[in-house]
C-alpha cells in the first residue's frame, strides 16, 4: 500500500509580474511554438538523412511571430506567406503528420507530396501558403483580402514576408493599391535581419522596413516578435483598425533566424555574438520560464508538456515515414481543373 | 596546357578576363559580391575588382535588371547574374520590353550590350516554381541572343564572347552541373554565339540537345552503341540564333532526328528544331522527327515525379529506336 501524495501546485514566483494572459493563452502559445521547435529539429535530422530534400528553410527562432499571430487573429481570416513556413502552417492547425509526410514527399503529406517544403496549402485552414518566389505574395494576399471585402466579410488576410522581400517593387504597387481601395490586409514583414547572406542594413538606405508604410500613410510600426505577447497584442491593434474598415495595416515584426537560410548555408555572414544575443531571447526558453515563474505549471506539468509534444513528434515521423510515395500517374493530375485536358504525351 | 576546371570557375575565369580587359564590364546581381554568389560562381571577384564593379543587389529583379538595360545603353556593359532564372521572370519586362527593343525602337540610336545570366532547369526536388526551363521564352523575342551551355570549356568562350557582343544575350547554366569539370585550355579563346557542336559522331541517328540534356544524351548514345546503334549527338549551345545547318547537315548523314530538350513539349525548342529539319531536309528523312521533353506538367516535389518528369536515357533510347523502327 502507498500513501496517497498531494501533487505539488504551481506557485507565482515572488516578485514576478502580474502575467498579461491567462494560464491558457500561454500554454497554447507555448505548446504551438515547442511543437514547431520539435517538428523542424526531426525535419532537419531527415534532411541530414536524405528523407527530406530540395530546399528547406527552417522558422526555428521565429516562432513566437507565428504563436502571436494566431492567437490575435480568427480561424476564418486568411494567411498568406512564403517558403519559411512550417510554423505558419502549424499556427494554422495543420497537422505535424501531414507537414512531416509532405517533407518527405509521401502521398499522404498535406500536399500529397506535390509542395514540399515550401509549399502547403490548405483551403479548410484558410492557409493559402507556402511561396517560393519572394515577394509575389505581397498583391497575393492583397487580392485575397480584396476578396474578403469584395464578399462583404470581416476578414482580413496576414499577408507575410521577409525584410529581403520587402524590397521588391510589388510591396510599393501593393501598397498603394491597398491603402487607396482600403483593402483589409495586415502586412507583416518577418524581419528576421537577413536575406540570405545579405544584412538589411545592405539592402537599403530605410533599415526600418515599417516605415515603408508611411509614404502611403498606411498605419505602420516596428514590433518586438521575440515572445509572443508582443506580437498579439500589435496585430489585435492592427486587426481591429482593419475590421473597423479602415484599410490596410502594416507591422514591421523583429525577430532572428537561429540557423541558416536553408540547409545549405553555413550562415558565415554573422558574428557568435549576435546568434547567442538572439539566443538569450528564445522565444519557448522564455515563455517557458514566464509559465513556471506565473506559477502556471509545475516542473512536472511542463514536462508532461514536452513529452507530449515529443510524442507527436515521433508519431509523426512514423507516418511520414511510412507512408507511401504518390504514384507517378499523379505527376497529370492538378495542372488543369479540366478533368479530361488533352496533355502533350508524345 | 589544360587545366581542370569546374563549370563555375570556367565561367568565373571568362567574367574575371572580361571585367579586367574592360572596365566597362560589371557585374550585379543578389548575393555575387559579399557571399561569393549563391553558386560561388562569382568568387573572389568582389576582392579583385571591388564594390564598384562587383554588386550586391537587393532582392529586386525588376529594378536591377532595368538598372542594367539603362547602363547598358549609356556605355557600359552589365553581366546581370539572376539566382535562377525562375526569378528572371519578374524582369521579362526589362528584358523582353527594353533590352530586346532598345536598337529597334531607336533605330539604332541606343544598343543594349548586356548579359543576363543565371542556372536554367530543373535541379533535384524543387518542386514547381524552382525547376523551370526558359530557353524556349526567350529565344522566341527576337532581338535576344540565347545560350544555353553547361561544357566549363565552351561556357567561357561563349561567355566572353558575350560579354563583348553589343547585343543582349541571355546565357543559361545549370545549378546542378557548377561542379562539373572539364578540361580548359590556359590563355585567351573565345567560342563564337550561334554555332553548335558535333559531341560524338554517328551515322544512324541524330540526337540534337543542350544544357544539362547533352549527358543525358550522351549517356543513352552509349548505351545504343552497344547495341550496334550509331548516334550522332550535337549540342547547341546557342539556342537563337539557331545552327540548322550542323543540324540539317547531320539529318542529310543519319536520316532520323530525336531531339532532347528540357523545354515542356509546346512551342518548345524542339518544336522549331523539328520545324526546320521537315523544312530544309525533308527528303533525307526516313522517320518523323521525334523529341524527348519534359513533361507537359509543372514538376512537383516528391523524387517520383522528378523521374517521371524529367528526360532520362531510357526515354532518349525510346526514342531512337521509335525513329530506327527497332521497338520491339
Ligand atoms: C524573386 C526571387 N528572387 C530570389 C529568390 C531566391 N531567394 C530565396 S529566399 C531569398 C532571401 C529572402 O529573404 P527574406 O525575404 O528576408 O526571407 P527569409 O529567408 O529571411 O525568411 C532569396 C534571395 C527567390 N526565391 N525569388
Ligand atoms: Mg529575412
Amino acid at each position: 500500500m502507498s500513501a496517497v501524495v498531494d501533487k505539488p501546485k504551481a506557485k507565482r514566483k515572488s516578485g514576478t509580474p502580474k502575467p498579461k494572459y491567462s494560464k491558457d493563452q500561454y500554454l497554447s502559445w507555448y505548446e504551438l511554438m515547442l511543437r514547431i521547435r520539435r517538428l523542424e529539429e526531426r525535419a532537419l535530422l531527415a534532411y541530414s538523412q536524405q528523407k527530406v530534400r530540395g530546399f528547406c528553410h527552417v522558422y526555428i527562432g521565429q516562432e513566437a511571430v507565428a504563436a502571436g499571430i494566431e492567437s490575435a487573429i480568427r480561424p476564418q481570416d486568411a494567411i498568406v506567406t512564403a517558403y519559411r513556413q512550417h510554423g505558419t502552417a502549424l499556427g494554422r492547425g495543420i497537422a505535424s503528420r501531414e507537414i512531416l509526410a509532405e517533407l518527405y514527399g509521401k502521398a499522404t503529406g498535406a500536399n500529397k507530396g506535390k509542395g514540399g517544403s515550401m509549399h502547403f496549402f490548405s483551403a479548410a485552414h484558410r492557409y493559402f501558403g507556402g511561396n517560393g518566389i519572394v515577394g509575389a505574395q505581397i498583391p497575393i494576399g492583397t487580392g485575397i483580402a480584396f476578396a474578403e471585402k469584395y464578399k462583404g466579410t470581416d476578414n482580413l488576410c496576414v499577408t507575410m514576408f521577409g525584410d529581403g522581400a520587402a524590397r521588391q517593387g510589388a510591396l510599393h504597387e501593393s501598397f498603394n493599391m491597398a491603402m487607396a481601395w482600403k483593402i483589409p490586409v495586415l502586412y507583416i514583414c518577418e524581419n528576421n535581419g537577413y536575406a540570405m547572406g545579405t544584412s538589411v542594413g545592405r539592402t537599403s538606405n530605410v533599415p526600418d522596413i515599417y516605415k515603408l508604410g508611411l509614404g502611403y500613410d498606411m498605419p505602420s510600426e516596428a514590433v518586438d516578435g521575440m515572445n509572443p505577447e508582443s506580437v498579439h497584442e500589435a496585430i489585435t491593434k492592427a486587426a481591429a483598425h482593419i475590421r473597423a474598415g479602415k484599410g490596410p495595416y502594416f507591422l514591421e515584426i523583429k525577430t532572428y533566424r537561429y540557423k541558416g537560410h536553408s540547409v545549405s548555408d553555413p550562415a558565415k555572414y554573422r558574428t557568435k555574438d549576435e546568434l547567442n544575443e538572439y539566443r538569450a531571447m528564445d522565444p519557448t526558453k522564455t515563455t517557458e520560464q514566464k509559465l513556471l515563474d506565473f506559477g502556471f505549471v509545475t516542473e512536472e506539468e511542463l514536462q508532461a508538456i514536452k513529452d507530449m509534444i515529443k510524442n507527436e513528434v515521433e508519431e509523426a515521423t512514423k507516418f511520414a515515414e511510412e507512408s507511401p510515395f504518390p504514384d507517378a500517374s499523379e505527376l497529370y493530375t492538378h495542372n488543369y481543373s479540366q478533368k479530361d485536358y488533352p496533355f502533350i504525351m508524345d | 596546357m589544360a587545366r581542370i576546371l569546374q563549370l563555375r570557375e570556367a565561367l568565373l575565369e571568362a567574367m574575371s578576363e572580361e571585367m579586367r580587359r574592360d572596365e566597362n564590364v560589371f557585374l550585379m546581381g543578389e548575393e555575387v559580391a559579399q557571399y561569393n554568389g549563391a553558386y560561388k560562381v562569382s568568387k573572389g571577384m568582389l576582392d579583385e575588382f571591388g564594390e564598384k564593379r562587383v554588386i550586391d543587389t537587393p532582392i529586386a529583379e525588376l529594378g536591377f535588371a532595368g538598372i542594367g538595360v539603362g547602363a547598358a545603353m549609356n556605355g557600359l556593359r552589365p553581366i546581370v547574374e539572376f539566382m535562377t532564372w525562375n526569378f528572371a521572370v519578374l524582369a521579362f519586362d526589362q528584358i523582353v520590353n527594353n533590352a530586346a527593343k532598345t536598337l529597334s525602337q531607336s533605330a539604332g540610336e541606343f544598343k543594349c550590350p548586356i548579359v543576363f545570366r543565371g542556372p536554367s532547369g530543373a535541379a533535384g526536388q524543387l518542386a514547381q516554381q524552382h525547376s523551370q526551363t526558359f530557353e524556349a521564352w526567350l529565344a522566341n523575342c527576337p532581338g535576344l541572343k540565347v545560350i544555353s551551355c553547361i561544357d566549363p570549356y565552351e561556357s567561357k568562350g561563349l561567355l566572353k564572347s558575350a560579354i563583348r557582343d553589343d547585343d543582349p544575350i541571355c546565357m543559361m547554366e545549370s545549378e546542378m552541373l557548377y561542379g562539373m569539370k572539364g578540361e580548359v585550355p590556359e590563355g585567351e579563346y573565345l567560342i563564337p554565339i550561334g554555332v553548335a557542336a558535333v559531341k560524338r559522331e554517328g551515322t544512324d541517328v541524330t540526337i540534337v540537345s543542350f544544357n544539362k540534356m547533352i549527358l543525358e544524351s550522351l549517356k543513352a548514345a552509349e548505351e545504343l552503341a552497344k547495341e550496334g546503334i550509331s548516334a550522332e549527338v550535337i549540342d547547341l549551345r546557342t539556342i537563337r540564333p539557331l545552327d540548322h545547318h550542323t543540324i540539317v547537315e547531320s539529318v542529310k548523314k543519319t536520316n532520323r532526328l530525336v531531339v532532347v530538350d528540357e523545354s515542356w513539349p509546346f512551342a518548345g525548342v524542339s518544336a522549331e528544331i523539328a520545324y526546320e529539319v521537315q523544312k530544309y531536309a525533308f527528303d533525307y528523312l526516313d522517320a518523323p522527327v521525334t523529341r524527348v521533353n519534359s513533361a507537359d506538367t509543372s514538376l512537383p516535389y516528391a523524387a517520383v515525379f522528378v523521374e517521371e518528369y524529367l528526360p532520362n536515357p531510357t526515354k532518349i533510347m525510346k526514342a531512337v529506336k521509335e525513329v530506327m523502327y527497332t521497338n520491339a
